[in-house]
């Protein structure tokens, strides 16, 4: 498949405008990671992911059950990653419905013990607590470890540089952010795993039962 | 090689004309496709079964004991009997029961159903739905199998010194094809029996039922009941002719874009690249078709699904003209032009009868072969070292039941 001593990081950003600060978000944070496992002498690959180009093959997996071609490589690559940066813009309160819809096609065991970064775009700063109380439970749930740091990324942020005040500015928390991930990826050796789907262990045909 | 037709039986609304068949209309309608599928020549007609609208087939047998008094060489098979949430032993008595009234021509696929909800209504947990598969097949097996069955399992209440009624016609259960869209279990289940593996195949594309039925035949193999391109392998198809394939497009489109399950999803280009849907001339179905045997291997049984999505009868009827005199009597020639010597045809009353008798031949040898060890065991421990390799003569055929 790969090189397996290379680490695999997949980016997904769920952005929909072109150009999108979703996805001026997500490659902040991908060249962050990359600039930080490089430091450490960690070779790695970097997939982007726009969830825009997907969209209609998400929508059909839905209505189908199966996946295309093209979203199945984009479902492989994620659960073959050795980390993960998801982004989305919040929408009324949460992440994106599109967002929501690539993670629920996705098998709900692919993504254990991926080390997620999570990140999020907004209008304002009020939105930024959407990443702990509806994006984190999600990779909870899916039991990705997500980083402590999360990254919220208001329109303001993008101007305000200056740590002044003595709140952290946007690079600041993205550094943070990406030096949790790339020191969780650099153990990870999810992208060198070959799993067999059909390695049935403790299976018995005829059942656990004294049936036969 | 076997062709037929499967139905779900749903009742939907016909998009053109915005009609809806009654429960009644749907299931005469049934009844006379399966007698078509006769008329035109085809070998199998395979009725669903469902306990949830927009479908009405929920007592297949009724159907199936109807249309065996109607026909006289159609095989009767269903897609797929619920081995989850029906009680085995009412599976066992009411196909054994159906295998009589229609001369043997009966076999069965078995599968887990696709609705939630029918799970709890029949008081079963939809997470048992692997376990329940398994363990009420075993028990199946055996009321088919032996005459009389002690047993006792997780799910069903305990049998003591019971009886299945009526004993399978000449003592040899109906053939059975386990079905399953994604479950590696199902397919080692399948392998196990020795019994057949249904890929519906109408939904996924077809790399993801190429690694499944891969993976049953080699297990077919392991499991001693043959080499792996002698295992029975079923294929679910999904066609729609005009004798112009534009003519094709523009009939069914409509039908497709409102069908139950795809509708209002991907577009009858992309479904029919990614799945084995087939829209316009015979040929060009017969030329897809082909294409199965070359990604799946020789195979014993292709179904075809026709009556769906809201095509009114007389428009499934006509389709039944066409797929019986101009794409089946092809493909069979071809396909059994093809099919190597020693791989199996589709199995029937008869070459099942054929396949049990040498079953039992070769587990009476295993037998004798078990009994002739403890001899030679007996002997040696007494001092005599002649007879220490007798055992090793026939040590073939373990046929894993």
């Amino acid at each position: 498949m790969t090189d397996t001593s290379r680490k695999q990081l997949v980016a997904v950003s769920a952005g929909l405008s072109q150009p999108s600060s979703t996805r001026l978000l997500t490659d902040r944070l991908s060249d962050a990671t990359v600039s930080d496992l490089t430091g450490r002498g960690v070779e790695v690959d970097l997939r982007t992911i726009d969830l825009r180009d997907l969209a209609q093959d998400i929508t059909n997996n839905l209505v189908t059950g199966f996946a295309s071609t093209k979203l199945q490589d984009a479902i492989d690559a994620v659960a073959n990653a050795d980390g993960l940066i998801a982004v989305t813009p919040i929408f009324t309160a949460s992440y994106s419905g599109l967002f929501k819809s690539f993670f629920d096609v996705i098998d709900n065991t692919a993504l254990t013990g991926l080390p997620t970064l999570i990140a999020a775009t907004g209008g304002t700063p009020r939105h930024s607590l959407a990443l702990d109380h509806a994006v984190r439970p999600l990779f909870s749930y899916l039991r990705a470890p997500v980083m402590p740091t999360s990254v919220f990324a208001a329109a303001e942020d993008w101007g305000n540089g200056s740590t002044e005040d003595g709140i952290a500015a946007l690079p600041d928390r993205i550094h943070r952010a990406a030096g949790e991930l790339a020191g969780a990826m650099e153990h990870s050796t999810r992208s060198a795993r070959v799993i067999d789907p059909y390695a049935l262990e403790g299976f018995s045909p005829v059942g656990g039962y004294g049936a036969q | 090689m076997q062709f037929g037709i499967f139905t779900v039986g749903d009742v939907t609304t016909d998009p053109t004309n915005n009609t809806t068949p009654t429960e009644n209309e749907r299931i005469k309608a049934i009844l006379t496709i399966a007698q078509k599928a006769e008329e035109v020549g085809l070998d199998v007609f395979a009725l669903g079964e469902h306990h949830n609208e927009p479908f009405v087939p929920s007592s297949p047998t009724t159907m199936l004991g109807y249309v065996a008094a109607k026909t006289e060489k159609l095989l009767l098979s269903t897609a797929t009997t619920l081995i989850t949430t029906n009680d085995p032993v009412k599976i066992a008595e009411d196909y054994a029961m159906l295998q009589h009234v229609a001369d043997g021509r009966v076999d069965l696929m078995m599968g887990r159903g696709n609705t939630g909800p029918v799970y709890p209504w029949f008081g079963k947990d939809i997470r048992q739905g692997i376990p329940l598969a398994i363990e009420n097949y075993a028990l199946l097996r055996r009321l088919w199998d032996e005459d009389v069955v002690d047993w006792e399992g997780q799910f069903r209440t305990p049998l003591q010194g019971f009886t299945a009624t009526p004993r399978p016609l000449d003592g040899v259960a109906p053939f059975v094809w386990h079905g399953s869209i994604r479950s590696p279990e199902i397919a080692e289940q399948a392998a196990y029996y020795g019994d057949g593996f249904f890929a519906n195949h109408i939904f996924w594309p077809k790399e993801h039922f190429q690694r499944l039925i891969n993976y049953y035949r080699q297990r077919f193999e392991h499991y001693g009941h043959g080499k792996a391109d002698q295992a029975f392998v079923g294929l679910g198809g999904q066609v729609f002719m005009a004798k112009n394939s534009q003519d094709a497009v523009n009939q069914f489109r409509p039908y497709f874009d409102n069908a139950p399950v795809y509708g209002h999803g991907p577009s009858l280009e992309d479904f029919t690249e990614q799945t084995p849907l087939t829209v316009g001339s015979p040929q060009q179905v017969i030329d897809r078709t082909l294409t199965f045997r070359e990604t799946f291997g020789d195979y014993q049984r292709q179904l075809f699904l026709m009556d769906h999505a809201g095509l009114p009868l007389k428009t499934v009827l006509e389709q039944l003209d066409m797929l019986g005199e101009l794409v089946v009597p092809t493909l069979r020639k071809e396909l059994d032009a093809l099919r190597p010597a020693h791989v199996p045809d589709g199995p029937t009353h008869q070459s099942e009868i054929e396949r049990m008798a040498a079953r039992s031949a070769a587990k009476a040898v295993q037998d004798a072969d078990a009994q002739s060890a403890v001899a030679a065991e007996a002997a040696r421990t007494a001092g005599s070292t002649t007879t220490s390799t007798t055992a090793a003569a026939h040590s073939g055929a373990a046929f894993g039941l």
